[in-house]
């Protein structure tokens, strides 16, 4: 099939069929919402779609479904991200298995409608699994995978199923679509232990936690994180005995004998891969991290231990830190390797600015240079960035 | 509705919560919770409601409860509602519930404003009652603004320029009505009878309702514990609080008492105590003359209103959409 990342993200949500589905439209997420308002529309669904007037609504809704016992879905981008805020963090502390997709765009200001990944950056701390998508058929993919991730018993957390706005989200791709008997088989029933509608066992959602148990409620949520690192793992495995398509939490791409080596998340991955492929040199890799919640740290670290030289990519900034977010863990990832390579931080790609072959060309010269030199000076890099 | 049985009923808020003597805000979900026939879900706003009866890992509450933030009370309730439409429509679920949504006068007139107009909107089968103490009483007494003119709060507070509020109260039940719900009214815990029934008419509904309780707060008001319900009743006999109720556009004035000046509800409450000082009569005067007016535009509004319906039937809300 032929279809764009919003529209491949709807058609898996058709295929889910949730319970509730409830948003608010933004650039570039919108098309997501109004595909699937058409589903409605013509009976295709048995959802309940709830247009919210706000984003903050459209999530304090799905974790009112969530809790009642029905499966609930949503969607946004940038300022409707940031206006989720608040309710991101309660989503995930009430352990509600809510899947969100998120069309990555830059924050407002000033305003811009083009990708970047300071939205969801914003959230990586909220208790959420994020997912990050390739392309579209990473989209419609992961969005199958984070329903069963997000509910597996010993996980119960959100996900958040990010692409990139207008390079994923608007780009038409072939897309293997499976059958929906299939999907529906996969992703099985909804069930949830303590529903607010089971009347005759009440139980109250979102009480008052003082000192006494406060901390150990979120170190449950600590360790559900820790859980769904394997759980990701069986989960994909298991998708991609009916798909043919298997993942893991990170996605190695002609590392075996690689000495230097670009980190990144998104789409760039696949330009990456496409100047690779021309380059043809087992001396140059790539690592895509897929799920940067949980943050698969020994993956990383052990796909990167032998490079000489390694460039991390992150698509936002982190403002008065020594780099993106992205390079901050990924060097962490490091820091217990008895013999680590050089690594430099790269800002990229803010506000939708174009990442060309020919720019990640320069950065794997970067890197043979720091190799040589042994020095990556300076840590804080900016590819693509106009000098004049 | 017999009081010995109202007694004898279960309680679904139990004794053991954490809010102030003398508040009315428990009184005031009892006696909504004792209304209830079918089994509720209760949504809760952040504030002294909530804080004070779940602390973790206790709850006062019975029956089903969810709280999630402070502004959005109604949009969760709008969230577990559809959860309900769309497990009845698939078969998983069969019983009768009713969904109410309780929240102070801040996260309702003020923070929670565009979550409940967006919940109303697209007609949610819900109600809402509001438990109106005039302030962000969680937070320490601050304005709101539910908070009368002249009243005393500390970010209000009595000083040589200003001498405790200066704006008005907003009219919250009117602004909810406008929205052309099928039913909205206002009553207080002491007139127990006005307020069960109103429950009662406002859980048959299929659609959104709205109630707002005015809820005497000894904390905020710097009145006597035990003299919450006396307050309750008086600011109904002032008219500062008349009971009144909207079904389908025809409004309905449920007391018509004989009026009591202003100064008897304001003189037991220590937030208003600047007031009678001599040099603030004219804030009083005020008062006065806004209570007056306002309880001339109702008797208007429900003479009119009533006509109206006598003549031809009243506009259909489109608020049932099971
Ligand atoms: C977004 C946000 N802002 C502020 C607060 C702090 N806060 C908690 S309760 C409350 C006041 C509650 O007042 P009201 O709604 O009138 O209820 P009451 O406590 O008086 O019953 C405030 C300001 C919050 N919880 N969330």
């Amino acid at each position: 099939m032929a279809l764009n990342g919003a529209e491949a993200i709807a058609e898996a949500m058709r295929q889910i069929n949730p319970d509730v589905v409830a948003s608010y439209p933004i650039t570039p997420q919108t098309i997501i919402v109004e595909r699937f308002s058409e589903f409605v529309a013509d009976g295709l669904v048995d959802t309940e779609f709830v247009a919210a007037e706000s984003e903050h609504s459209a999530l304090s809704a799905s974790i009112g479904a969530a809790a009642a016992g029905g499966r609930s879905m949503t969607a946004t981008s940038s300022q409707g991200f940031a206006l989720m805020w608040e309710m991101l963090y309660i989503a995930a502390a009430m352990r509600l298995p809510i899947v969100m997709a998120v069309a990555n765009r830059a924050l407002s200001g000033p305003i811009n409608i083009h990708c970047d990944h300071s939205d969801s950056m914003g959230g990586r701390d909220s208790g959420w699994i994020q997912l990050y998508s390739e392309n579209v058929q990473e989209a419609y993919d992961n969005t199958v995978l984070a329903v069963k991730i997000a509910e597996r018993q010993n996980v119960r957390l959100p996900v958040m199923v990010c692409m990139d706005g207008f390079t994923t989200s608007h780009a038409v791709e072939r897309v293997d679509v499976l059958d929906d008997d299939v999907v529906k088989k996969f992703v099985g029933e909804y069930h949830i232990d303590h529903p607010l509608l089971d009347v005759n066992q009440p139980v109250s959602y979102g009480p008052l936690a003082l000192p006494e148990y406060y901390f150990e409620l979120k170190m449950q949520q600590i360790d559900a994180m820790t859980n769904a690192k394997p759980v990701i793992e069986q989960v994909s495995r298991a998708y991609g005995s009916i798909s043919g398509r298997s993942y893991g939490l990170v996605e190695p791409y002609n590392m075996e004998k690689a000495e230097r080596a670009i980190v990144i998340l998104g789409s760039t991955a696949g330009t990456a891969k496409s100047l690779l492929d021309d380059l043809n040199d087992p001396r140059l890799g790539l690592l895509k991290i897929r799920a940067f919640r949980p943050f698969p740290a020994a993956e990383i670290a052990a796909n990167l231990r032998k490079c000489k030289a390694v460039a991390v990519l992150d698509r936002a900034a982190s403002y008065g830190s020594i780099g993106g977010p992205v390079f901050s863990e990924v060097r962490a990832a490091l820091y217990d390797e008895s013999k680590r390579p050089q690594i430099v931080s790269y800002i990229y790609g803010l506000g939708g600015r174009d990442t060309t072959t020919d720019m990640l060309k320069t950065v794997y010269d970067d890197l043979d240079t720091i190799a040589k030199t042994g020095k990556p000076d300076p840590v804080q890099r900016f590819l693509g960035l106009r000098e004049d | 509705m017999k009081l010995r049985d109202i007694a004898g009923s279960t309680e679904h808020l139990t004794c053991g919560h954490r809010l102030c003597t003398g508040c009315a805000e428990p009184i005031i979900v009892r006696q909504v919770l004792h209304a209830a026939e079918n089994p509720v879900v209760v949504a809760n706003a952040t504030g002294c409601l909530e804080v004070a009866t779940t602390i973790y890992p206790y709850t006062a509450w019975k029956v089903p409860w969810i709280h999630s933030a402070f502004e959005n009370t109604a949009a969760t309730i709008s969230g577990v509602e559809s959860a309900y439409r769309a497990l009845k429509r698939k078969g998983k679920i069969d019983k009768k519930i009713n969904f109410i949504a309780f929240a102070g006068d801040g996260g309702t007139y003020d923070i929670g404003l565009q979550s409940l107009s967006g919940a109303l909107e697209r007609g949610h089968a819900f109600l809402y009652v509001c438990l109106d103490n005039e302030a962000y009483m969680n937070t320490g007494i601050q304005r709101s603004s539910s908070t009368p003119r002249g009243s005393w709060t500390t970010t209000t507070p009595v000083g040589e320029k200003l001498v405790g509020k200066p704006e008005y109260k907003k009219d919250i039940t009117e602004i909810v009505a406008a929205h052309g719900i099928p039913y909205v009214a206002q009553t207080a815990p002491s007139h127990w009878m006005d307020l069960m029934t109103k429950v009662k008419k406002a859980l048959k509904v299929e659609g959104p309702t709205f109630i707002n309780v005015a809820s005497p707060c000894p904390r905020g008001w710097r009145s006597e514990p035990e003299e919450s319900m006396r307050l309750s009743r008086l600011a109904v006999e002032t008219c500062y609080w008349p009971l009144y109720e909207i079904e389908n556009g025809v409004w309905k004035i449920n007391l018509k008492p004989k009026k009591k000046p202003i100064e008897e509800y304001l003189a037991p409450q220590k937030r208003f105590a600047h007031l009678l000082k001599p040099q603030n009569k004219h804030i009083v005067d005020d008062l006065q003359r806004r209570v007056d007016e306002r309880w001339e535009v109702l008797q208007w509004k429900a003479e009119v209103s009533q006509q109206r319906s006598q003549q031809k039937q009243p506009p259909q809300t489109p608020a049932s959409q099971t």
